[in-house]
């Protein structure tokens, strides 16, 4: 199966998939509705703003679960590329492995931040996504592209939450793990083509209106490609998007 | 400042020895002993001047509130436009092809990002800065490289530190907008440098945990002012 094709058919109308986004977020909705109150034990560096944030509100622990769940597939994904015997190109293990390393120390933050309220590892489905080299390139490129914009998408929510600056770390770590993929795949580190595949992971990213402001019309841009005007500013995906497209691996 | 090879660099041509008062003394206080240093040079600048009459430099006041955190984003873009402005203009030996379009590149993101800006906070932006770049010998691939290093990573922080302070929801998703981009330039410049190694997001700067930089204004501050001919004020940020 090829890997666009994943991403082109949950794009569809699909009553299976939408029903299991539906109820994979029900389900952690759930649990954390009934987790809640003994969440306050978790021992960990980030338990007593995530116990602050319990105290307002679960928009929190959902945001953060929802990030685990990003960070699972991406740890998963790697790890069984790099066990993958002949798979990755061997003047590339260093960045890969780098990269596996992150993902990994993610879970485990975002895991030991929940305490009991962390929702369990899904079981994934990867495809043919550990098939070819670059099969497995062009699948960690729409991963760490699509987690930038999902952490982006999240920030709102974190306002003035203590929690806020460490998504923002990962945040960025996720942004250089997309730019050193897209490189090694020979393209741009920044997004530039609105064209590009998948299309659901790449959709509102040729906005160039910031703030209101139209940035391809400045001062001091003449002459300056459109392109650069797209590629200067990252655009957010909305939970309900990054599920849905999540939902293919799920 | 002369340096022993035992001294660190912690920004181009700003280095640290381990004598040195900043191994003793908490980062904060150093950063403000090193922000003390910055304005001593420059009175020193002052002094050695051909003119007799002392110039007081005038302090641009990045302000206060969202504002105030928009005009510090909009110095440090001022900054990186400025220095890829120069670096293109004045292409380093042997500058590749590849290189020369990621530099132009990045140059665009950065003059888009300061005109954004501008536009964007209106009449309280701050004036233009001037930029001071005597450190960086542009004619090196190094030297530029590992400048260009220096200001992305230290945006990335800069920007990851602004966002707890920023009260707009609306301000904290643009500065999330930028800030991968800029990240994105960290890990291509770095690549530059050390092709294909962990370096694009090394364990220098990520941490056990899997966590970029973050750097509050007062840390930042000290270490931009050095490349800026204007004395910088965060006095009025939030904390």
């Amino acid at each position: 199966m090829n890997l666009f094709n994943l991403f082109s058919d949950i794009e569809k109308v699909d009553g299976d998939v939408a029903e299991r986004v539906a109820y994979y977020t029900r389900r952690n909705l759930f649990k954390l509705g009934r987790k809640a109150t003994t969440a306050m034990a978790a021992p960990t560096v980030l338990a007593a703003s995530l116990n602050d944030a319990y105290a307002q509100s679960a928009t929190v622990a959902e945001v953060l679960n929802f990030a685990l769940t990003l960070e699972y597939l991406e740890d998963e994904f790697y790890r069984t590329g790099l066990a993958t015997a002949g798979l990755i190109a061997a003047g590339d293990q260093a960045v890969i492995a780098q990269i596996s390393k992150h993902e990994a120390a993610h879970v485990a933050l975002l895991k030991g931040a929940l305490g009991t309220a962390a929702m369990a590892k899904p079981t994934f489905k990867f495809g043919n996504a550990f098939s070819t080299y670059p099969v497995f390139l062009a699948t960690a490129q729409a991963f760490e592209d699509i987690g930038v914009r999902a952490y982006k998408g999240q920030a709102g929510n974190l306002l003035g939450q203590a929690v806020l600056t460490t998504a923002l770390q990962i945040h960025s770590v996720e942004a250089r793990h997309a730019a050193i993929v897209r490189r090694i795949r020979g393209l741009k580190g920044w997004i530039s083509d609105p064209a590009e595949t998948p299309a659901a992971a790449y959709a509102g990213e040729d906005n160039v209106t910031q703030a209101t402001v139209n940035v391809t019309t400045l001062p001091n841009v003449t002459g300056i490609d459109a392109a650069r005007s797209r590629e200067a500013f990252d655009e957010i995906l909305t939970r309900q998007a990054v599920l849905a497209i999540a939902g293919a691996y799920l | 400042m002369l340096s022993s090879n035992k001294d660190q660099q912690v920004a181009p041509g700003v280095f640290v020895s381990p004598e040195h008062p900043s191994m003793f003394l908490g980062r904060r206080l150093f950063l403000r002993y090193a922000g003390f240093t910055v304005a001593a040079s420059g009175l020193l600048m002052a002094c050695s001047s051909t003119e007799t009459v002392q110039v007081t430099p005038t302090i641009v006041d990045l302000g206060s509130g969202d504002t105030g955190i928009l005009n510090y984003a909009y110095a440090l873009e001022q900054l990186e436009a400025a220095f890829y402005t120069q670096v293109v203009a004045t292409p380093y030996a042997n500058m590749s092809a590849d290189e020369k379009t990621i530099l132009t590149e990045i140059r665009d993101h950065e003059i888009i990002h300061r005109e954004f800006f501008k536009a964007a906070i209106g009449s309280s932006a701050i004036i233009g800065l001037t930029p001071n770049f005597s450190t960086i010998n542009f004619s090196d691939r190094s030297s530029v490289l590992n400048a260009a290093k220096t200001f992305e990573d230290l945006g990335v922080g800069a920007y990851n530190g602004a966002g707890k302070l920023i009260k707009s929801a609306d301000y904290l998703t643009l500065a999330g907008k930028i800030v991968s981009v800029e990240a994105r330039h960290a890990a291509i410049i770095r690549d530059l440098l050390n092709p294909r190694t962990a370096a694009f997001a090394g364990d220098d700067v990520i941490d056990a945990m899997g966590l970029d930089k973050q750097f509050t204004p007062a840390q930042v501050l000290p270490l931009a002012q050095p490349f800026v001919t204007n004395k910088i004020s965060g006095a009025n940020l939030p904390v």
